[in-house]
């Protein structure tokens, strides 16, 4: 079997967010890069396993210039067996997604796995896009995933609970918590990465449908307003009185 | 200008698909609503009274298949001829409105909090720590709205619901089980949410959490280390990368608040911190805050909402 996993770089969950340029880029000063934790702990991961108990290969694919070649290898430190970096800034989810949709079907993966969105985006759209770009079913939120031969079944998330689909192959599937767990890479897979294969690939001609023009921080939060720990009359009264939350 | 917004309406009509209508409402021109599900002609009309002209629905589409929703949304935007289409951000919308924008080229803007400005709509970034704003460059656009961003406002009278056929073609994929623990309030949608982390020392101590949540009507959640321990259930999990909320209120107790646990709670109306440490960092987020312990604390507000509730 055939997976690719899609990463995306995203920044560190403890950088300090702040924007320059007047507030139409994302300030990178100080910030440390990491593989988006959707991606790695819960797609990358689950994708080492099926072919550990399987067989098959994993490649890795991300849609970014040179400078994300650093956490390429550190995906690849993880355990899989190839990188593939499409050469382009990423500038949206639909030119992201179409890059790798073309990628995808001219090399005949059987899986193409995401995680359920990037912690600096928050978007949830490249999965389903690259699903349609590929014409095979997309499996959004999916806690569980078990392939068997040419079907597979997942868990997937419904409000208020869990479903189980069964779906034939090809199909892109996004990752959420509970897919597999965290794996830490270890000294020989982080020697290994080195020289595992980075193939890069120029990017399909696509055109990006939309594009983020300015940031903004939300307005500082008014002081914390203390309550007595004995009197918790006084809270409820200001929950209902001055919130009007109860 | 015509607006299409797609609910889902198997179980009936959720506050989400009601607060998406009210949005297209918002953006004035005609508003079209095309649903997928079993909801009967009446439930159906009653959007009538939160902004729709019209409600197209194709009984054909039974399950969530996503390639099926996308092929019923395509086909209604275009026989309205929608300039703008609507989805409320919920797990649907997650996996149908991509394929519908790549279907239609249509640029797709997620986690929206305001009314669009000219082509720009305003969404939520770094899980809830900036606000960006997307520029569409396409003439149609796709709005997945967050939902609890706007209150679904009742005011018009019912509408006409018609049969529509959207070629929705064959489902991809098969539902095998669903599994909906009973009595639970899902905590995605839930307006209060009360939540504990390690300060409770041990899952034994949950109960008293309960009991608040119940004499409230809320969810009850927790922090990444509770539920990685296993204390409490992994959908429980709220942060960075467990689940998003935005309920109302948010209590927290025994949860220090790092900046991983508050992405996941700050697009909260209003939080209440309870920890013994007065440094904690989640007293920086909060609107209310109780120095104390958990353990004194919580029976006790469990009391007093109880005394609320019999006074009111």
């Amino acid at each position: 079997m055939k997976i690719l996993v899609c990463i995306s770089k995203s920044p560190d969950t403890t950088s300090k967010i702040a924007f320059t340029d007047g507030d139409t880029k994302f300030d990178e000063n100080g910030v440390q890069y990491i593989v988006n934790p959707y991606d790695e702990w819960y797609a990358l991961v689950r994708a080492l396993e099926l072919k550990e108990a399987g067989g098959g290969t994993v490649s890795i694919i991300t849609v970014g210039t040179a400078a994300d070649d650093a956490i390429i290898r550190k995906a690849l430190a993880i355990g899989a067996d190839e990188a593939v970096r499409i050469d382009a800034e990423p500038t949206d989810a639909y030119f992201t997604a179409m890059q790798i949709a073309e990628y995808a079907k001219s090399n005949g993966f059987d899986l193409v796995l995401t995680g359920k969105e990037t912690i600096n985006y928050n978007g949830s759209q490249v999965g389903g896009m690259i699903a349609e770009g590929m014409e095979v079913p997309f499996i959004s939120l999916a806690s569980k995933l078990e392939v068997n031969g040419s079907s597979a079944t997942a868990d997937v998330e419904i409000v208020g609970g869990v479903q189980t689909v069964e779906f034939g192959l090809p199909a892109v599937i996004s990752a959420a918590k509970g897919m597999a767990e965290q794996r830490i890479p270890n000294m020989r897979g982080i020697m290994a990465a080195r020289t595992k294969p980075l193939n890069v690939v120029a990017p399909a001609d696509v055109s990006a449908l939309t594009s983020f023009t300015s940031y903004a921080m939300p307005p500082a939060k008014s002081e914390c307003k203390m309550i007595d720990p004995e009197n918790m009359d006084e809270l409820v009264e200001l929950l209902h009185n001055e919130a009007k939350v109860i | 200008m015509s607006t299409l917004v797609y609910i889902n309406s198997n179980d009936g009509l959720a506050k989400n698909a009601l607060e998406a209508v009210t949005y297209g409402k918002k953006l004035g021109g005609d508003v079209n609503v095309v649903t997928t599900g079993g909801a009967d002609e009446a439930t159906l009309a009653s959007l009538g009274e939160y902004g729709a002209g019209k409600v197209m629905v194709d009984r054909s589409v039974t399950s969530n298949d996503p390639g099926q929703i996308a092929n019923v949304v395509k086909a209604a935007a275009e026989a309205t001829g929608a300039t703008t289409v609507i989805f409320s951000h919920d797990f649907i919308a997650k996996a149908a409105a991509p394929r519908v924008s790549v279907k239609l080229k249509a640029g797709l803007v997620s986690g929206a909090i305001d009314v669009p400005e000219g082509n720009k709509v305003k969404v939520n970034v770094f899980s809830g720590k900036a606000f960006g704003y997307v520029e569409v460059n396409t003439d149609t656009k796709i709005i997945s709205l967050l939902p609890n961003s706007f209150q679904p406002e009742a005011g018009g009278s019912a509408c006409g619901v018609e049969e529509f056929n959207g070629n929705a073609g064959e489902a991809a994929i098969k539902v095998i089980e669903t599994k909906k623990p009973e009595g639970d309030i899902p905590l995605p949608e839930a307006e209060l949410v009360v939540s504990a982390g390690r300060g409770l020392k041990g899952p034994e101590n949950w109960g008293m959490i309960e009991e608040l949540a119940s004499e409230l009507g809320a969810a009850t959640a927790c922090s990444r280390p509770v539920a990685d321990i296993g204390w409490r259930p992994h959908h429980e999990h709220v942060g960075q990368t467990g689940v998003a909320i935005r309920p109302n209120l948010y209590i927290a107790a025994g949860i220090s608040g790092a900046i991983q646990h508050l992405a996941g709670v700050n697009g909260s109306k209003v939080i209440v911190v309870v920890n013994t440490d007065a440094e904690a960092p989640f007293f920086k987020a909060a609107d209310y805050g109780i120095v104390g312990d958990a353990f004194e604390v919580i029976p006790r507000l469990t009391e007093a909402v109880k005394n609320f509730k019999a006074a009111n």
